[in-house]
């Protein structure tokens, strides 16, 4: 046996575990082997519950100084969220 | 709908900042849809032929190169210059991009019945400005494309993210992001920084034929402005104060289900900024953020002179 990981990136509104979900992503390192997201969109309401469902925490956004004017302008999301689950598959 | 003219009204300009996409059912007649599919097909060979080290198949008009002015692309025997020569697709080009777009470039996009080819989300504004000039990008569908047929996936509202294309491309799904479905002959108009990607075709055989334009005179009120004093608002209208109903802001103010969060006044005050371009008034403010900061530097200045 070893492990697979299933890797899910959830982006929040803002930049605490409780607030709602407005983007994700799933890749699947197990091919299928391990449990797949919830029917909904989004599969989660807010980052706890993922936690909740048995994901791990793996990175949350570091708050970055604000620069000048850049400070007020949007770009990527900024709330964004990994976390893991590692799947048992047979060798 | 568009004004009498052909040109879009003030609300519709305001949709357009607010989402970076205007949407046109239907508006280009069945008798063009049918007629220009074929020519799609010789264009799609021509356009691949190059790429592939082929010679390029003889076509009945000039293929255009960039920074040929719209009004000499595609010439009269060509059914794609009879479509971007209708009165109601020239009305929507004058208002956004003047009176004087130029080619940049176009392509024909051809999705095999059963196609499995799929994009990551993306943005085709690879390298851009921070000013608010836009360039915009029609999207032309002859067939009808009905849901689950894989049409377009595109992100309303994220036209004015700072962001590289490729950056995007993590976003698997976002909350309240669109897939094309449509009538025959629709037109959809994106601002250039609309984040988009092509889907698997689970449906029939797919044409759509995508222009981008250049403007190179002012994009500034060339939309039909009877309506103009009735939305345009001043600094005045702050959610947090009093409102203007109807207004411009009013519409600036609705976020996408993606925006949700403190960020959406950050990007209320992107729109806001188009809209101060667009307008040609650069005291218009949605909800003060602007015109609280402008009064601080003023005093700044005044204490520094």
């Amino acid at each position: 046996m070893s492990e697979r990981q299933q890797i899910l990136y959830l982006w929040l509104s803002e930049g605490a575990l409780d607030t709602p979900v407005v983007g994700w992503a799933f890749h699947d390192g197990a091919a299928g082997f391990g449990p797949a997201l919830p029917d909904e969109e989004p599969p989660y309401g807010t980052g706890v519950a993922a936690l909740q469902d048995g994901w791990m925490l793996l990175q949350s956004p570091a708050l970055q100084p604000l620069a000048g004017d850049a400070a007020h302008r949007p770009g990527y999301l900024a709330s964004e969220f990994v976390f893991e689950r590692r799947i048992a598959v047979d060798d | 709908m568009p004004a009498s003219d052909h040109r879009l009204t003030t609300p519709e300009m305001a949709e357009f900042v607010a989402t970076g996409i205007l949407r046109f059912d239907a508006i280009i007649p069945a008798d063009i849809n049918e007629r220009v599919v074929a020519e799609l097909e010789s264009l799609f060979r021509a356009k691949i032929a190059p790429m592939l080290g082929q010679p390029e198949p003889p076509l009945p008009f000039e293929r255009p190169e960039s920074l040929t002015p719209l009004s000499e692309c595609y010439a009269s025997e060509s059914v794609l210059g009879e479509y971007l020569r209708l009165p109601q697709v020239q009305g929507i080009i004058r208002s956004l991009v003047g009176s004087a777009p130029i080619y940049d470039h176009d392509f024909v996009h051809h999705l095999p019945a059963g196609s499995t080819y799929e994009q990551h989300l993306h943005v085709d504004a690879v390298v851009d400005s921070e000013d608010p000039t836009f360039d915009i990008q029609l999207f032309y569908f002859p067939n009808e494309v009905k849901p689950g047929e894989g049409g377009t996936r595109y992100v309303p509202g994220s036209h004015l993210r700072r962001v590289r294309a490729e950056g995007v491309s993590r976003y698997q799904h976002l909350v309240g992001e669109a897939q094309y479905a449509g009538p025959a002959g629709t037109l959809m108009v994106f601002h250039h920084g609309v984040w988009h990607a092509g889907q698997r075709n689970p449906g029939p055989d797919r044409w759509m034929h995508k222009i981008r334009l250049n403007p190179t005179t002012s994009q500034v009120r060339q939309w039909n402005l009877d309506d103009f004093d009735e939305h345009h608002n001043d600094a005045r209208d702050h959610v947090f104060a009093k409102t203007q109903p109807g207004s411009v802001a009013e519409r600036l103010r609705v976020m996408l289900p993606w925006q949700r969060g403190h960020e959406e006044r950050y990007e209320q005050m992107e729109r806001a900024r188009l809209w101060r371009y667009l307008s040609g008034d650069p005291t218009f403010d949605v909800d003060y953020y602007f015109t609280r900061l402008e009064g601080r530097a003023k005093l700044v200045a005044g204490a520094e002179g």
